[in-house]
Order: structure tokens, then sequence, then C-alpha cells
């Protein structure tokens, strides 16, 4: 396997510190890996400024990087350009969001920047938003009023807000 | 034409104008998300007591972006600008530092709820409309950093509209208190308004659109809001407490450095 494969199978293990099924591949955070013969650099994308969890990723993904035997030397920046979006999450992303029991981003935003997700749970769609703003920065609160859950889901973040 | 971190060092003078603009946006986020976090366990309901920690939460995020560019500038280090800067090195207006209401979070807290739904509405706005402005800033990393904030800022913006409108069309009660901060608070936008005393070299290399057209862009952002309501906007606004651009401050903001700045200043050498 080349370096690179190997880096990019090791990302796949560093996951949100806040919700563990997800990695930063799938959050769509990694914006370049470049590697040359025993170094890599990681550009990565912070999702929310104010995010606590930002420095944990970025320690963790050094301390990954560093057990591969042939890297020596990693560096790991975060860049703003492009801007972090809720669209960058993959699918598998979209999906183990869900496993946790989060509504992942919605795809569309009405043209009044209005949005609507399901049920993460029962899939049903009569659901309404309790709060925009929830336990951590990227989510809000909600509640299905079919099965009676609450639930959190993946804040849209669009650069036509 | 775009300029990189490495032209700005090179060219003195854009560097201080720069400088002066990073230090008026980051010390502005920075003292009101610091605000923002005293009201955490005493907003009206939990819901809010989630949504604006929250906001302060982003909120203290752009400041330490802000600083991190002035870092990137070799002004210093962000926990340095942050927390270990005089107030009358400041430059945050002084509607931003001014206490909650009496008392402190600690003892007795009697904050003005109203106060804080309209300082921070008009400071949200004042704010989207400079971070608009700077998506085409002529600094390429103030205009990506723009683009961030930006969508952050929306939902920001979402809320505290949203209490603005709704508590001036509550019981009179309410209204009256509204009212009466929107007052106070319009006594002091000029010193929100304001680039200081360099604003006409920040808006000359394009770091931002000049002064009054951004305040005309505010106007014409809230007027259709103060007629939904039945407020009027003043013709004229204030700087009753002193222009804190010019490092003019209170003390308010010189007891809030003291809180804030407590731990950090026992071991600034400490790794966090």
């Amino acid at each position: 396997m080349d370096l690179k494969n190997e880096v990019m199978k090791a990302l796949h293990l560093v996951k949100d510190p806040e919700i563990d099924s997800i990695s930063v591949v799938d959050l769509g955070m990694i914006e370049s890996v470049e590697t040359k013969e025993n170094s890599v650099s990681i550009q990565l994308l912070p999702t929310f400024m104010g995010c606590p969890a930002l420095d944990i990723i970025k320690n963790n993904v050094v301390k990954v990087l560093s057990q591969i035997k042939e890297i020596e030397q990693v560096d790991v920046q975060f860049v703003y350009h492009p801007p972090w979006t809720s669209d960058r999450i993959t699918e598998d992303g979209r999906r183990a969001l869900k496993e946790f029991g989060i509504a992942p981003p919605p795809i569309q935003l009405d043209e009044t920047g209005e949005w609507h997700v399901d049920c993460p749970y029962c899939e049903s769609t009569y659901t309404t938003i309790e709060n925009l703003f929830g336990p951590t920065a990227c989510r809000s609160i909600l509640y299905c009023k079919s099965c009676k859950n609450p639930f959190e889901a993946m804040k849209p973040i669009s650069t036509l807000m | 034409m775009k300029r990189s971190m490495d032209d700005a060092i090179k060219d003195s003078e854009y560097k201080s104008a720069l400088t002066e603009l990073l230090f008026q946006l980051a010390d502005d986020d920075f003292i009101l998300a610091y605000r923002g976090s005293e009201w955490l366990g005493l907003a009206p309901h939990i819901e809010e007591d989630v949504a604006y920690s929250s906001i302060s939460q982003d909120t203290m995020g752009h400041a330490a972006m802000f600083y991190q560019l002035l870092e990137d500038l070799q002004i210093g280090k962000v926990d340095d600008l942050a927390h270990a800067r005089e107030a009358s090195e400041r430059k945050n207006a002084v509607l931003l530092e001014m206490v909650n209401g009496p008392g402190t979070y600690l003892v007795e807290p009697q904050y003005d709820w109203a106060f804080a739904v309209v300082r921070n509405f008009f400071y949200t706005s004042v704010k989207k409309i400079r971070i608009e402005s700077m998506k085409n800033s002529s600094y390429q990393p103030l205009s990506e950093v723009a683009v961030k904030v930006n969508m952050e800022l929306y939902y920001h913006l979402l809320h505290w509209k949203t209490w603005f409108i709704q508590l001036t069309k509550a019981n009179e009660e309410a209204r009256e208190k509204m009212l009466h901060a929107t007052n106070r608070v319009f006594e002091e936008l000029d010193g929100l308004l304001t680039l200081g005393p360099k604003n006409e070299a920040i808006s000359s290399f394009q770091l931002i659109d000049a002064e009054e057209t951004l305040k005309q862009r505010w106007i014409q952002m809230v007027q259709p809001i103060f007629e939904s309501i039945n407020f009027t906007i003043p013709e004229k606004f204030g700087m009753k407490h002193g222009n804190g651009r010019n490092g003019e401050h209170t003390e308010d903001l010189q007891k809030a450095l003291q809180t804030l700045s407590e731990v950090y200043l026992v071991d600034p050498a400490a790794s966090w």
C-alpha cells in the first residue's frame, strides 16, 4: 500500500470526539493530504470556529499519523478556504450520524433559509425544531411527534446563508 | 488587488490600518462573548440558556480567529492579545463592555434581559453588515474568515431578531423595557459604528467599506424592522461613555478584564 493510502486509512480512525461514530474524513474536514518520503502535511477545515473539539482533533490526527512506520514528520494545519459546509459530509458520514441518533444535515434549504429533517429513529417527517442551538455548536434540538423522541440534527451550514 | 499575509507584513501603512481593524473586530467579539457567558444559567428559560451559550461560544471562536490573524502578522500571541492587554489598549466599543445589570453572576445577578436582547440584536446586525463587506476585503485571509463567520452569523441574527421583535410586541411592561434598552443602546451606537482614528486608511486600503457607507447600510437593514414594531430610529446616535476605538473605556471593562484574565495571569506559560 502506498503511503498516501495508508494515511487516508489512518485518518478514518480519527473520530469526532463528541460523535464517536463519524471520522474526520466522513465529516469532510480533510482538505488536502500531501505525502513526501517520510513526512505528511494535512490541511483541515474547521467546522464551527469556536468548537473546542478542534484542538483535540488536530492532536489526534498527529498521534495517529505518527504511528505509521515510514512517517517521521507530521504537519497539521487548519485552513479557512474553502469554508467547511455541511454538504461536505459523505454518504457514509450521514449514515454514521444517524446511527448515533443525530439526523444528518438537510441537503437542501428553502429559499427562505428554512429547513427540515426527518426523525433519525423512526424516519417520520412529522418533526419540529425545538431549538436551533444545541449541546454543541454544530447541532440543533428537535422533537419527533410520531415516536415522541427528542433528537438532534446537524445544523445545515452553507455559503448561501 | 488581494494581498497575502506576506504582502501585508512588508507594507507598514497597510499593516497598521489592518492591525487597527483586526483589534476592533477581535476585541468587540471577545468582550461581548464574555458578557454572554456571564448569562450562563441565568437566561429566561433553559432553551435560551442553550442557545445563548452556543452563540457566545461561536462569538468567542470568531474573536480567536481575529486574534490569530493578528498573531500571523507578528503582533503577539493569541492568548496574550486576549488576556494580557490593559483596558487602555483595548479597541472594543464601550457598548459591548457595559455590565449585564446590577450584581455579578455569582452574587445577586439582577441582569437586564431587555438590554441583553437589544444589545445583541444591534451588535449582530452591525456585525452582519461588516462581515458582508469584508467578504470583499483586500486582505485575503480576512475575506476568507468573513465567509466562515457569515455562515454562523446567520443563526445568531435570526435568533436575536426574533427575540427583539417578539418582546417589543409582548405586553406593555416588556415594550417599555425594550424601549428603554433601545434608547440606552442608541446613546452608545456611534461608538460601535465608528472604525476609529484610522478609519480613512482602513477604507482606502479597501479592508472594509467606509464607515458612513456601512452605517447607511445598517439603517437600511433595520428600518423595516423598526417600522414593523413602531419604534423610531433617532436622527443622531451617541457615544455617551467615550470612544472605545481610542482606548477610552469604563470601569466595567477594567473589572471584566480582572475577572477573565485571573486564571491566565497566574501562570501565562501554562499549556492548556
